[in-house]
């Protein structure tokens, strides 16, 4: 391989594993966006295991949050279509 | 680029995030433990704030991890339904 083969192969790999650290980044800020929201709505007074009703509030959370989040983007983007569409 | 380079800036990127994280979960854990433990702060911790202050790090990363779980299998479902 020339040296320029070489480089633009490195450069590749580097933008490559910095794309995977950047999403793997997100995924982690997003898990503290949700734990912070759920944590919140979940957790009482600390003890000395999670209970499965707490752990069942948890996981249920994440989801709804998500489904929320998911019904709102819809129903907003409705919104803002038929406002475009001359509504208002 | 010559190839240390490279690997030296994969490590120092991984480190950095990892320091970020490190940062993230104690300072969220700071603050969701002084809520839940202090209710009314006195002039030192008390035996009963510290046992609870210790209780609730150990939930907060239990319930980090749980979460992270629940996540990684709706990431999952969403995109076996794809």
């Amino acid at each position: 391989m020339s040296d320029y083969e070489n480089q633009s192969a490195s450069d590749k790999e580097l933008q490559e594993f910095m794309m995977i650290e950047k999403q793997k980044a997100q995924v982690n800020e997003q898990i503290h966006e949700f734990h912070g929201i759920c944590w919140e709505k979940c957790i009482g007074k600390p003890s000395t295991k999670l209970d499965h009703a707490t752990e069942t509030c948890l996981s249920n959370c994440v989801d709804r949050f998500i489904d929320t989040s998911l019904l709102i983007t819809q129903r907003f983007a409705q919104i803002l279509q038929r406002q475009s569409s001359g509504g208002m | 680029m010559a190839h240390v380079d490279k690997s030296e800036i994969m490590d120092q990127v991984k480190q950095q995030i990892a320091v970020a994280n490190a940062q993230e979960l104690l300072s969220q854990m700071s603050t969701k433990c002084f809520a839940k433990c202090i209710n009314k702060p006195g002039t030192s911790l008390d035996g009963s704030e510290q046992k609870c202050i210790s209780l609730c790090m150990d939930r907060f990363m239990d319930s980090w991890n749980l979460i992270a779980r629940a996540y990684g299998q709706r990431l999952q479902r969403e995109q076996s339904k794809n």
